[in-house]
């Protein structure tokens, strides 16, 4: 029974960890509706500038205060020079476009940084484990993460609820003229939410450093877990996200956990193993396909 | 019809290609030119329902890929001579092209009746996802299909046996992909004509419209999705003779989106626009790569560019040139 | 600029027809070595290594390998089975290469060499070691200079077994190399384990498995978890506070020189198997550990020493035949022979043509801030891989 809590936990953190990468490519699917495959790649970027900062000083939070708004130059650049011209396009066009944009970074990263992957360790205060329940250490970054991505959640709800930027962006979304005739320059205004979203993707690639590898690529695997948490939850909604991240979460967590040892009940012992691994590696997939099916439109379509 | 005469051009020089390079040591050119085929044929596949129908597929290696497979497994089972069931009745392999490969596409098929009955009931980005879900279970699946080696892959012993034809003479070979191109084409170009493509197209435009015509919509799309993915099967089964062997990594998504790129980079929706495109993308990536081993960072931007400036594709570019008039009509 | 063009064929013309006219003439027509290998997109770090620690190889001799000239035709394969497959060919049929090498992973290998063999080219295998090739599949004109798959988990197998460990766990990706790891870490420990458990190729949280781990009580863990997938698994481990409880054991692969930089402090003092060691201690090994810095400045890792061991051991065949591949029996039987000097000192090959070797037992140190290995012991002496029986040459 502990081991069950202590496995829907690691369900929910690995949830999280979505949700930061989530966050922003359905801010900027939602509102600009542009489908951004080099989302990863920024996520990528951030990852790499705050590890050769890290590496350089030995400060963990040094690296995450420059990648945060160099990896949201960077995005803004991209956005100005290729992403503005696609807003009118359709999603094709935009799907492939991004993908020469994943191969552009790709090899930007590995000529700057070299083949190798790289060092990225979190602060110091953060390195230990604590005890949630009797028994289990867990540990704190992992803690932290959580923490965070519950304050991005917020934060986002209270920008795109609350604020006049948050206003803006939302009637821009549906009606571009009527925010242009309040005086305000849409397509700035489009560049500064594509800033954010680049920064949150920096802020996923920073925080998942110190547990997975800095490596060329490691956007993309993890990009199409994402897409798979946007298209569960509906794309262009912060709630959706939030909600998919968690679900894919715990399914995939679950269902590694657990599988393989369910199918042995009723299966050779080799065979469920394999069985169990392979079906644990489709779970997310068939939950994606069995929601769209239910919800064609996803668990929260944006709009009604 | 005037734009037939480049074409005819193209089909010539195809089908004197084996012998002029065999007078210039330069016989390695024919296995390219087959691979090129090979991709155009999976390219007109996917065209079928993303030019013509509208339906971005993001999954359509996973067709390929199974057509791939059956080809593999069936010679496999030929080569050990191990029954590939006993019950109910014994089936063994086979390596005979006749029966192997439309059994290549008839799985094929099967596979994308069942993803395309489900997936069609989505939409747009949606419809993008789903396809690439399912791509990516069926890529797990052989990944872990350890009778078949998993992600190691599948050596096949030999190429198929076709009739008097000897398939493991490349040039042979290369004949015989370029009659089922050649034979794929006239059927799509019929098919596109005719009044299922017409209304292929219509939905294509505006489902709404169709629909409210009294055309059962969600029938048409699903069939053309079957005839493509039965293509991209039959494709499949190719590049498991070109390169005698098959592994997951015919399923990968970037395989999918090389597919994409394909189809987009000759021209939507353009009957010939695969073929321009398989051609330009395999030699593109052929040419850079001898030139730097950091190809990529050319090949990105240089999809970027053709995304931003010459929307029709490469086919517009080269036929616009020709006759300006009818890709103005068309596009 | 189309004369321009026109020019420079002419004079590529020209020099083709000198080239041909001049073969006849003189016998030191150089030798062709085609390279496949992936020097892009995921891994390339290993491609890039063994490239590297080939050239080095041939740059010593002044280009040439045991007194020949070589030329040395290097394509990137981009990991893709088909890729692959479309170079040897274009690398047999137009550059005429008589001796290949270079391929990183099984599949790549799988779908290349039995083909190319046949066609008469001698493949030397730097790294990839399927045990299809070594077994059922084997063949004449195929060398494996490095290792089969399973040698470096039968090792951990062994060690592990005579540390007297007794409730292990262990844990692969789901695929072949990860079931062959495990099966070749059970060949030596024993069937008995508390825990086998299959991940997902390419996953990046482990805290499913880390967490099922603990709640399993281990007294040692084994894992085989090659590139990122390793650096992940091994951070978490250590993040969720269970270095220093359960110790882990792998194979090089997640200990490498190539690696180690990114785990950082995590991978210190966790022991592993390699056949190579920078500090095994033989003349050829230092020359080779200190001109590879010298030409690349970075410490070489385990594939680098592949890729030299890899060229040194063409060019000692091609010396003993004058560099003169149509005396093919000879060459192979010179090949067979092994006589260079291998940085890892004793080497030599089975009937297989696969590595009878010494495994060592290594333990992640730090040397200043460098995180490197030292060598704490040996496994196996001489060992030989366990589908010699299954070949039949």
């Amino acid at each position: 029974m502990l081991l069950l809590i202590e496995q829907v936990l690691n369900g929910l953190q690995l949830g999280v960890t979505l949700f930061l990468l989530a966050a922003g490519l359905t801010l900027v699917l939602g509102i600009m509706n542009l489908v951004n495959l080099a989302h990863g790649s920024l996520y990528m970027v951030g990852a790499f500038i705050c590890a050769s900062v890290a590496g350089a000083t030995g400060s963990f939070l040094l690296g995450l205060v420059v990648a945060l708004p160099a990896t949201a130059l960077v995005g803004m650049a991209v956005e100005l020079v290729v992403l503005r011209r696609l807003y009118a396009r359709d999603h094709l066009d935009q799907v492939l476009a991004t993908f020469g944009l994943i191969l552009f970074f790709n090899e930007l990263v590995r000529i700057l940084w070299g083949p190798r992957a790289l060092f990225l360790d979190g602060p110091s205060w953060l390195s230990g484990t604590v005890e949630i329940l009797p028994g289990i250490p867990y540990p704190a970054f992992r803690l932290a993460i959580i923490v965070l991505g519950l304050a991005v959640a917020l934060f986002l709800a209270w920008l795109t609820t609350r604020t006049r930027l948050g206003m803006l962006i939302r009637a821009g979304a549906s009606n571009r003229e009527m925010v242009s005739a309040l005086g305000v320059d849409v397509r700035w205004l489009y560049t500064l939410v594509f800033g954010i979203g680049a920064m949150l993707a920096a802020l996923a690639g920073v925080m998942a450093g110190p547990i997975y590898a800095v490596e060329v690529g490691m956007g993309e695997s993890i990009l199409i877990l994402t897409f798979v948490v946007i298209v569960i939850g509906g794309i262009g909604s912060i709630r959706g996200a939030f909600v998919g991240s968690l679900l894919v979460g715990v399914v995939d967590t679950l269902g590694r956990a657990f599988l393989p040892g369910l199918l042995k009940l009723f299966l050779m012992p080799a065979t469920a193993d394999g069985v169990g691994a392979s079906l644990a590696s489709m779970a997310i997939y068939i939950l994606m396909a069995a929601v769209l099916i239910w919800r064609p439109r996803g668990l929260f379509p944006a709009h009604a | 019809m005037r734009d037939l005469w480049p074409l005819a051009l193209v089909l010539l020089a195809a089908l004197a290609l084996p012998f002029v390079v065999a007078g210039m040591d330069l016989a390695y050119v024919v296995g390219i030119a087959t691979r090129i085929m090979i991709y155009a044929l999976a390219g007109i596949s996917l065209n079928l329902i993303l030019g013509y129908g509208g339906m971005v597929s993001f999954g359509h290696a996973a067709f390929f890929g199974t057509g791939a497979y059956v080809v593999g497994i069936l010679s496999t089972h030929a080569t050990y001579g191990e029954p590939l069931t006993t019950w109910p009745f014994e089936v063994g392999g086979t390596e005979q092209a006749l029966i192997a490969w439309p059994l290549a596409m008839l799985a094929a098929g099967l596979l994308a009746l069942v993803i395309g009955a489900l997936s069609l009931r989505t939409a747009g980005l949606y419809f993008i996802m789903i396809t690439l879900a399912f791509a990516q279970m069926i890529f797990f699946f052989f990944v872990s299909l350890q009778a078949y080696g998993g992600e190691d892959g599948l050596s096949l012993f030999a190429r198929s046996q076709a009739g008097p034809l000897d398939l493991g003479d490349d040039r042979q070979f290369y004949y015989l992909v370029l009659a089922l191109l050649a034979l794929v084409l006239f059927l799509k170009s019929r098919l596109i004509e005719a009044r299922f493509g017409r209304v292929l197209q219509g939905i294509r435009d505006n489902e709404r419209r169709m629909r409210a015509l009294g055309y059962p919509t969600y029938r048409y799309k699903l069939v053309a999705f079957v005839i493509s993915g039965a293509l991209a099967g039959l494709a499949g089964a190719l590049i498991a003779n070109q390169t005698e062997f098959v592994s997951p990594a015919f399923l990968d998504w970037p395989r999918s989106g090389d597919f994409i790129v394909i189809v987009v980079l000759g021209g939507m929706g353009r009957l010939y626009g695969p073929l321009a495109g398989a051609a330009l993308f395999l030699l593109l990536e052929e040419v850079l790569a001898a030139w730097t081993e950091h190809w990529m960072i050319i090949l990105g931007p240089i999809l970027v560019l053709l995304v931003l400036y010459a929307r029709g594709g490469v086919w517009d570019l080269i036929a616009g040139r020709l006759s300006r008039r009818k890709a103005g009509a068309d596009g | 600029m189309t004369k321009g063009l026109l020019g420079t064929r002419r004079l590529l013309g020209l020099a083709a027809a000198a080239a041909l006219l001049a073969a006849p003439a003189s016998a030191a027509e150089p030798v062709k070595i085609g390279m496949i290998t992936t020097l892009s997109g995921g891994g390339s770090a290993l491609g890039i290594d063994v490239r590297d620690g080939f050239q080095l190889a041939l740059d010593e001799e002044g280009g040439m390998l045991g007194g020949h000239k070589v030329e040395l035709v290097v394509e990137d394969d981009g990991r893709k089975p088909d890729k692959a497959k479309e170079i040897a060919d274009r690398m047999v049929a137009r550059d005429k290469v008589q001796i290949m090498t270079g391929i990183i992973w099984s599949n790549l290998a799988i779908a290349v060499v039995p083909k190319v063999t046949k066609d008469g080219v001698f493949y030397v295998s730097p790294n990839a070691g399927p045990s299809l090739l070594a077994g059922k599949g084997c063949h004449r004109n195929y060398f494996n200079v490095a290792w089969q798959n399973d040698n470096l988990h039968e090792a951990m197998g062994k060690h592990v077994k005579d540390q007297g460990f007794e409730k292990l766990y262990i844990l692969a990706p789901n695929y072949p190399a990860g079931k062959d790891a495990l099966s070749g870490f059970k060949r030596f420990y024993g069937d008995d384990v508390i825990g086998e458990v299959y991940t997902k190729l390419g996953q990046k949280d482990y805290a499913a498995e880390i967490a099922a781990l603990r709640d399993a009580k281990p007294d040692a863990v084994f894992f085989f978890l090659p590139g990122g997938m390793g650096i992940s698994f091994l951070k978490q481990y250590s993040q969720a506070g269970l270095m220093n409880d359960v110790p882990v054991f792998g194979p090089a692969f997640s200990f490498d020189q190539t690696i180690l930089g990114a785990v950082g402090d995590a991978a210190l003092g966790v022991v592993n198997s390699s056949q190579w060691n920078k500090d095994i201690d033989n003349a050829a090994n230092k020359a080779f550990v200190e001109s590879f810095q010298k030409a690349y400045g970075r410490l070489p890792s385990l594939y680098a020493s592949q890729g030299y061991d890899a060229a040194r051991l063409i060019a000692s065949a091609l010396k003993a035949v004058g560099g003169d591949l149509s005396k093919a029996d000879a060459f192979r039987a010179a090949l067979k022979a092994a006589e260079f000097d291998s940085v890892r000192g004793s080497f030599k090959f089975g009937a297989n043509h696969h590595p009878v070797q010494d495994i060592y037992v290594r333990e992640v140190v730090k040397e200043g801030d460098l995180l490197t290995n030292k060598i704490i012991g040996k496994a196996f002496t001489d060992h030989a891989d366990a589908y010699a029986g299954d070949c039949k040459m």
